[in-house]
């Protein structure tokens, strides 16, 4: 039995084999060979096995993902019948007496370096899918085992390094119970899809890829970020009990799917969800949320080729706005740039990412992609209650240049004959703490306010939230953000605005009660921390909380906050 | 031999996913067809031939066909290219 200690990323209970994801060890020796015949036989019998895989990889991700994602998979296939491949490895195992490996390798690497010192970086990512499909053909060479999260077709939990958002949009919630990973933080991308995915997971337990085996039993827990590698008989009991208990709670949450979130004194606050793609709806409904607070755009944008269409995108967002009938649904715009890159846009590599070039700073310069998704929002608008936010506004002007390009796209709109819904509310997010300081300025011209946590406190406390060794500085309670957040709840209201949340914090069961004492309108969350947040407001008051603001506020530590709201909250 | 010439169209180039069609249909074809682009020609039954030209937009192109189904091949391969708004 081996324990770890890692942080809980998305709630729930895992129990089962251990899959590792993680690079096989493909090392090979270089070997003359005295019959090439039977090397040329073995690649031949590779390449069908390994087409075999892709044409199941490819037929999970048409169902799962969509025709489109699929269609990489088409084109990786053709590499493995490429008779400009295979050819010149069947001559060099024939004319070296090499042994097929060797060959495969060799071959593959001429082509890999032709295309990685190609002038355009389309082409260079090209060297990695042909990486990517040689290396599967080699893993059946040497029989080794070529992880594919796609393939699994048995319970298990993953166990890996750390999980890229593709791996993760691959993992299949019918096989795939949990997952658990190195590194990583509660706000990474596998965390954040984990909870989208409602998979329970423990991110940052620093070396599970080294504490577990294949096919050994695994028990991740994540509500209290414990992991447990082979468990004995009594703790699998155990926690089998406590999954039970956790969906029994689960049931006693759905009872409240369908009411609405009030305080104790009957004090209405919208509790919404955060979503990433249409898929994601269905999660939001089922956990009661009266809308949708942050639809992230950018997985619309990421791992493909090439930008996607005004259609494409159209048809995602005006799925999104049907499904949730009139309740609303807050887009942000493309926030792209930082740790976020996509290979096709050929973005220099920056000192400082998340101090770089980035969301509305790259909408503006390059118009010609923020247009095409600014007409695919207006269009969709007549579908439902849409509302409009841009990502990283640092300055007045920011959000005004970027309201003038949606006001001229939806006057060329309806020139064009496109039907535009009238009354888009359009907000900012806000994230930098400039904003948040001359919040007052803005409120006169934005519509909402929506305060993103997980930036707002990186930027505040000048903490790379990536970064462990900095990552006690990512203080939610710190009283610098609280007195941050009033700020910005407050210059909303003063001019008669609205101010919500979208960071991790918005479902947070200490911030819940201070955030609701400050005013914040609306709380947006992952689907799945929306009914326990209604069953805690349920038993809050707002006025009470309301009348520790001035204490909180003034207060030196996050230490003594937390200190002060378990003790206001918990003595109940 | 039959051979036929085409601008690329497409804003984007011969990129994955209409260079993919191309290749798939040129291999129902018994006839050797090539893609001429510039100096260099490549086997167009190669996914990995085509995609090393990093043909552009605006460029101009010439598929060859050889051998007992040359005409028909040719014929596909330009339904192809209209259909993928590769070029015409």
């Amino acid at each position: 039995m081996t324990h770890l200690q890692g942080i809980a990323a998305s709630s729930g209970i895992a129990i089962a084999k251990v899959y590792p994801l993680e690079a096989p060890d493909l090392s090979y020796s270089k070997e003359k060979v005295e019959q090439p015949e039977t090397e040329v036989e073995r690649l031949h019998q590779a390449l069908e096995v390994s087409k075999s895989e892709l044409e199941k990889i490819k037929e999970h991700t048409k169902k799962s993902l969509g025709d489109e994602h699929a269609e990489i998979f088409s084109a990786h296939l053709l590499v493995l019948s490429d008779p400009e491949l295979i050819k010149p490895i069947e001559d060099k195992i024939k004319t070296e007496n090499v042994n097929a490996e060797a060959a495969l390798d060799e071959t593959a690497n001429m082509f890999i370096d032709l295309f990685k010192n190609m002038d355009n970086e389309y082409m260079r990512e090209r060297a990695a899918d042909i990486q990517d499909v040689t290396k599967r053909v080699m893993a059946q060479l040497l029989n080794v085992t070529f992880p594919d999260p796609a393939l699994i077709n048995e319970e298990v939990v993953i166990v890996a390094d750390d999980l890229t958002p593709s791996d993760t949009a691959q993992l299949n919630k019918q096989f795939v119970k949990g997952f658990t990973t190195d590194i990583g933080g509660r706000t990474s991308h596998s965390a954040i899809m984990a909870r989208s995915l409602e998979i329970p997971a423990v991110v940052g337990t620093k070396n599970i890829t080294s504490q577990s085996e294949k096919d050994s039993m695994i028990i991740v827990d994540g509500i209290s970020g414990d992991v447990i590698v082979n468990p004995t008989d009594e703790q699998i009991e155990e926690y089998k009990q406590k999954q039970a208990d956790f969906e029994k709670q689960k049931q006693e949450w759905a009872k409240l799917k369908d009411e609405p979130t009030v305080t104790s004194e009957g004090d209405h606050v919208e509790l919404v969800a955060n979503i990433g793609t249409p898929d994601d709806v269905e999660g939001v409904l089922e956990n009661g949320g009266e809308g949708v607070g942050l639809y992230r755009t950018e997985f619309l944008y990421m791992g493909k080729s090439q930008l996607p269409t005004e259609e494409e995108q159209f048809d995602a967002y005006s799925s999104v706005l049907k499904q949730m009938g009139d309740k609303p649904v807050v887009v942000r715009t493309l926030d792209i740039g930082g740790d976020k890159e996509l290979s096709y846009l050929d973005l220099p590599d920056e000192m400082n990412p998340f101090l770089g070039y980035r969301a509305i700073r790259l909408c503006l310069e390059r118009d010609d992609i923020f247009r095409v998704q600014l007409r695919a929002l207006l269009r969709a608008s007549v579908h439902g209650n849409l509302k409009i936010m841009f990502p990283m506004i640092a300055t007045l002007d920011e959000f005004r240049q970027a309201k003038a390009l949606l006001d001229e796209e939806k006057e060329n709109l309806v020139k064009e004959g496109h039907q535009v819904s009238d009354d888009i509310e359009v907000g900012m997010m806000v994230e930098i703490p400039a904003t948040a300081v001359i919040a007052r300025q803005f409120a006169k011209e934005v519509d909402f306010f929506s305060i993103g946590t997980n930036d707002l406190i990186q930027y505040t406390m000048a903490a790379d939230r990536m970064n462990e060794r900095v990552s006690y500085l990512y203080q939610p309670y710190n009283p610098a953000i609280l007195n941050l957040i009033n700020n910005v709840i407050e210059a909303a209201h003063a001019e008669g605005k609205w101010a919500g949340m979208c960071g991790e914090m918005a479902g947070d069961e200490i911030a819940i009660p201070i955030l609701l004492g400050l005013g914040l309108d609306e709380f947006s969350m992952s689907a799945t921390s929306i009914l326990p947040a209604r069953t805690q407001i349920r038993d809050l008051s707002k006025k009470e909380m309301a009348s520790y603001k001035e204490e909180i506020l003034s207060m030196g530590t996050a230490e003594e906050v937390v200190e002060f709201v378990k003790e206001k909250t918990q003595s109940k | 031999m039959v051979e036929k010439t085409f601008t690329i169209t497409s804003n984007d180039g011969v990129h994955a996913r209409p260079a993919t069609v191309l290749v798939q249909n040129a291999g129902k074809y018994e006839a050797d067809i090539n893609l001429h682009y510039k100096e260099k020609a490549v086997n167009l039954k190669s996914i990995m031939g085509i995609m090393s030209l990093g043909i552009p937009a605006g460029a101009e192109v010439k598929i060859t066909a050889e051998g007992s189904d040359e005409q028909e091949a040719i014929d596909h391969l330009t339904t192809t290219m209209q259909n993928e708004g590769l070029g015409e």
